[in-house]
């Protein structure tokens, strides 16, 4: 490893290093990422929708999710730009209880967005407790600026994977390369294995 | 130089610092010979990762700001308070130092002459970076219409790029506009206060020549000038933006 002559670093010592992955620094504050205006759309015209290689599409209004059952979970995210925030807490509707009842053979998800953005992932990281639509953050409504009315967490994986502005997911079978993923950025993006871009 | 056809891995390289360039109190370019750089595009950042005598590492982004047609590859760091990584490139870097670098990377918030059309940069503080990188590509290759650019710093020895800004205003007819928000010289010319939808307005071709629309900056600055430019009638689809956090180290 090449020493950088003079650089001492500055640790912080009450971030415990465990929960840091590699090349990543904590910090309080919640930093934005993003490649165009926030859209601001109507919350009257807002509605979920899981389509693609379903049995049967579903959809629901804003008012129908929020009376879905949710969960409150508290994690550590961690964004490619090498900032990570440890214990935030969300709530929102597990991706496991919208899925309840859909008949799919898919292998792969790719999550669309207000504003055009989207991303993939293999279906099995959206699974079995690993990810929420989240509208609520620290207590409070989602903020546009954090991807508000909801956004999709999925802590595990860096944090573009966690879609802004969701409004949907499309079961397909075949892989199709998202947003940030078609501009060189890895195509799974696991931070502790420091996958942040193509070929890591 | 020709571009890798297909994307590999990107390897961290050392990059040695030839020369270090003071642009203000808290700002310097740093440039760097690099042993193996594919090239890049401008608006395109990279990856620079330090390491400490105990092993420790910490790796930052940073948006390149030569122009792909230049010898060398600089980056302008502004120091930033109880920063980890922009103090020691800033204040303890030398010429001769070699540090790891990686990229390019993005390849969306990125300018080239193929783009056609009217051009608006629209920088806030140290988000003019990348513009630095977009202007040199533009005026290396004689890149069509000509851009617009709307610089907003707090006050006129904030401004970074200053002279190399004016001369591009001046020789190569760029529009280059400064807004001041703290502190103005005397006989002030320019735009006084914050970036608002006035002055975007006045700015940016109107919506119906559908400018392409570049917008760096910290988080705030970048959020209101999009909506401003959105209100005044711009597809969100023809605004690209990138933001510059506070805590970017």
């Amino acid at each position: 490893m090449p020493i950088s002559r003079g650089f001492s670093g500055r640790r912080r010592a009450d971030a415990d290093p465990a929960r840091v992955p590699p090349g990543q620094y904590v910090t309080d504050d919640f930093p934005v990422l993003s490649a165009g205006p926030t859209p601001r759309t109507p919350l009257d015209q807002w509605s979920f929708t899981i389509n693609g290689a379903v049995g049967q599409p579903m959809s629901w209004p804003w008012q129908e999710f929020l009376a879905l059952p949710s969960e409150t979970p508290t994690a550590d995210i961690h964004c490619v730009t090498k900032w990570s925030k440890l214990d935030t807490t969300w709530r929102g509707v597990s991706v496991d209880t919208l899925l309840e009842g859909v008949q799919t053979s898919a292998d792969y998800v790719s999550a669309f967005c207000d504003g055009g953005y989207t991303t993939n992932l293999p279906l099995e990281d959206l699974t079995g407790g690993k990810a929420w639509i989240a509208y609520e953050y620290g207590g409070e409504p989602l903020e546009p600026e954090h991807g508000g009315p909801a956004r999709l967490l999925v802590p595990h994986l860096y944090f573009w994977k966690s879609a802004k502005w969701v409004r949907g997911l499309t079961l397909t079978s075949m892989d199709e390369p998202g947003f940030w993923e078609t501009y060189g950025y890895h195509n799974r993006g696991d931070p502790w294995l420091e996958q942040r871009y193509q070929g890591d | 130089m020709a571009r890798a056809a297909l994307p590999g891995r990107l390897n961290w390289q050392l990059g040695r610092v030839i020369e270090l360039t003071e642009e203000t109190a808290r700002t310097k370019s740093i440039s760097f010979a690099l042993p193996d750089w594919a090239g890049h595009r401008a608006g395109q950042h990279v990856d620079v990762r330090l390491t400490a005598a105990d092993g420790y590492q910490a790796q930052r982004s940073y948006s390149i700001a030569s122009a792909p047609e230049d010898e060398y590859l600089v980056l302008t760091v502004e120091r930033l308070e109880n920063g980890e990584v922009s103090p020691y490139l800033v204040d303890e870097l030398r010429p001769g130092d070699e540090i790891e670098l990686r990229g390019p990377i993005g390849g969306y918030f990125v300018w080239e002459s193929s783009l056609e059309g009217p051009l608006l940069l629209v920088a806030g503080g140290s988000g003019v970076v990348p513009f630095r990188s977009m202007l040199r590509h533009w005026a290396a290759v004689d890149g069509g219409a000509m851009p617009r650019l709307l610089y907003s710093s707090r006050s006129w020895s904030d401004v970074i790029y200053r002279e190399e800004l004016l001369r591009l205003g001046d020789r190569d007819g760029v529009d280059v506009r400064f807004a001041l928000t703290r502190e103005w010289p005397e006989g002030w010319q320019g735009h006084r206060g914050r970036v608002d939808r006035e002055l975007l307005g006045e700015v940016a071709s109107p919506p119906s020549e559908a400018p392409r629309i570049y917008i760096c900056g910290p988080t705030g600055f970048v959020e209101a000038a999009a909506d401003a430019l959105v209100e005044i009638g711009h597809k969100p689809s023809r605004i690209r933006t990138e933001l510059f956090g506070p805590t970017g180290g």
